[in-house]
């Protein structure tokens, strides 16, 4: 299957406009992989019958489907390790000795996917800080542009596939239980997570200030002006003494100099530099 | 120094596949059929740093080789990760209670793989995205 060069345009200007994410001359072949399933189960010929069937309207469940497909939603428990190391060992340890041993902690893990991450962070705090377990300590928000990933992270369902992928065993065995194939993580790990729709794109609903804010591994689909934007936002719902954490790629730097860089044991966070 | 693997699969096939994988990964690896063949290997070459065992094999199976590993000390800092068609959470922490570090259920990837050494610490995510 190939796509003409005019309904890649279309596909890439509804991509970006939807969600920010810029596909470049050459990514046609991205384009073509991701929609062919979309193709197949709604019965169209080809990529220009399925433009075709976009345009008849504004919006649709087949838009949301397009967009879904073009978003790349890879993630795994564990992702990179050390940010988790070091929020178990230094930042949330610092950030308690500064409140109470009970928080309260505001966090936020955005473009969460499928929930790997948000429940990495959950087990984390689990199994190290129970006391913020006890109700009003932990306000935990973890967003996604994506109905379909939302949906998948509020199930807590894994394939076996995705529980291979970074989970320690000990951590499999304490916080899952085995439905046919599949894993079901537990309700008690589950509930400390609250999800919600967010577009970083756009402007940010209204968030309590953070503590610490993970959005990792997104703003790299993202052109320069957006990733200001967005850092800017960012800025603007952290505590002063926050901790936020990028992806491996992804930098505070050149974008936005409010931010100082962290080095922390193997990882970097970013944090709001004092004001003069 | 390169770090040193066995691999412990009657599977001519999936030692194949893990050794490859393990090799770009920049070990150094010895293979064994079973259980008791990886013992003799192991007390021939001193302990590695890591062995991927399979559950079952004849003469001896995974389970008996963590059992056998573990209850000598010279073997104390060499991580164990089981590879294994096994996907029962029993199994799991039968495994883990008799000493595995680390669990794997076939089929897996080389991303599997990778994930499960940088968190057992063997390797960090440097040389995992070096050797993709
Ligand atoms: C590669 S995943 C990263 C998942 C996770 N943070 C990690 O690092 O493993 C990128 C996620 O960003 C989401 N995303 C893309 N554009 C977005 C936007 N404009 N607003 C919010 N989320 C977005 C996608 O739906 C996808 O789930």
């Amino acid at each position: 299957m190939t796509i003409s060069s005019t309904d890649f345009d279309f596909v890439r200007n509804y991509v970006k406009s939807k969600s920010a994410i810029t596909l470049e001359a050459g990514k046609e072949y991205l384009v073509e992989t991701r929609l062919s399933s979309i193709i197949v189960s709604e019965g169209l010929k080809d990529i220009s019958d399925l433009v075709i069937k976009m345009k008849e309207r504004a919006d649709s469940p087949l838009h949301a489907r397009v967009l879904d497909a073009m978003t790349t939603n890879e993630t795994f428990f564990f992702r990179d390790i050390t940010p988790f190391e070091v929020l178990k060992k230094e930042v949330i340890p610092d950030l308690l000795s500064r409140r109470s041993p009970n928080g309260p902690l505001n966090i936020w893990c955005a473009a969460s996917s499928s929930g790997q991450e948000p429940y990495t962070i959950s087990m984390v705090i689990a199994d190290n800080f129970p006391s913020l377990k006890t109700p009003g300590c932990l306000t935990f928000i973890a967003s996604d542009i994506s109905q379909q990933m939302l949906a998948k992270a509020k199930s807590g369902l894994y394939t076996q596939l995705e529980v291979n992928r970074g989970l320690p065993a000990a951590l499999l065995v304490k916080h899952f239980t085995k439905v046919g194939l599949d894993w079901q993580i537990k309700d008690e790990i589950k509930r400390m997570v609250d999800y919600r729709m967010i577009n970083l794109s756009t402007t940010f609903p209204s968030l309590p200030q953070m503590d610490i804010i993970f959005i990792r591994n997104v703003l790299i689909y993202f052109e320069v002006e957006v990733k200001k934007k967005i850092l800017e936002q960012i800025r603007k719902v952290m505590k002063p003494d926050a901790y936020l954490f990028l992806g491996g790629s992804e930098t505070t730097f050149n974008l936005d100099d409010n931010f100082e860089r962290c080095d922390l044991n193997k990882t970097v966070a970013y944090r709001l530099k004092k004001p003069k | 120094m390169s770090l040193h693997a066995i691999i412990i699969d009657d599977a001519r096939s999936v030692r194949m596949i893990l050794k490859k994988m393990m090799v770009e990964l920049g070990f150094t690896v010895e293979e064994a059929e079973d259980g008791k063949k990886a013992l003799e290997i192991l007390v021939q070459n001193g302990p590695a740093d890591v062995a991927l065992v399979d559950w079952n094999m004849p003469v001896m199976n995974g389970f008996e080789f963590i059992q056998e590993v573990r209850k000598q000390s010279i073997y104390d800092e060499m991580k164990i990760m089981m590879v294994t068609t096994e996907s029962e959470l029993v199994r799991m922490i039968a495994a883990l209670e008799a000493g595995a570090n680390e669990y794997v259920m076939k089929p897996f990837t080389k991303d599997i793989i990778v994930e499960k050494l940088t968190i057992m610490g063997l390797i960090n995510n440097e040389n995992a995205s070096a050797a993709h």
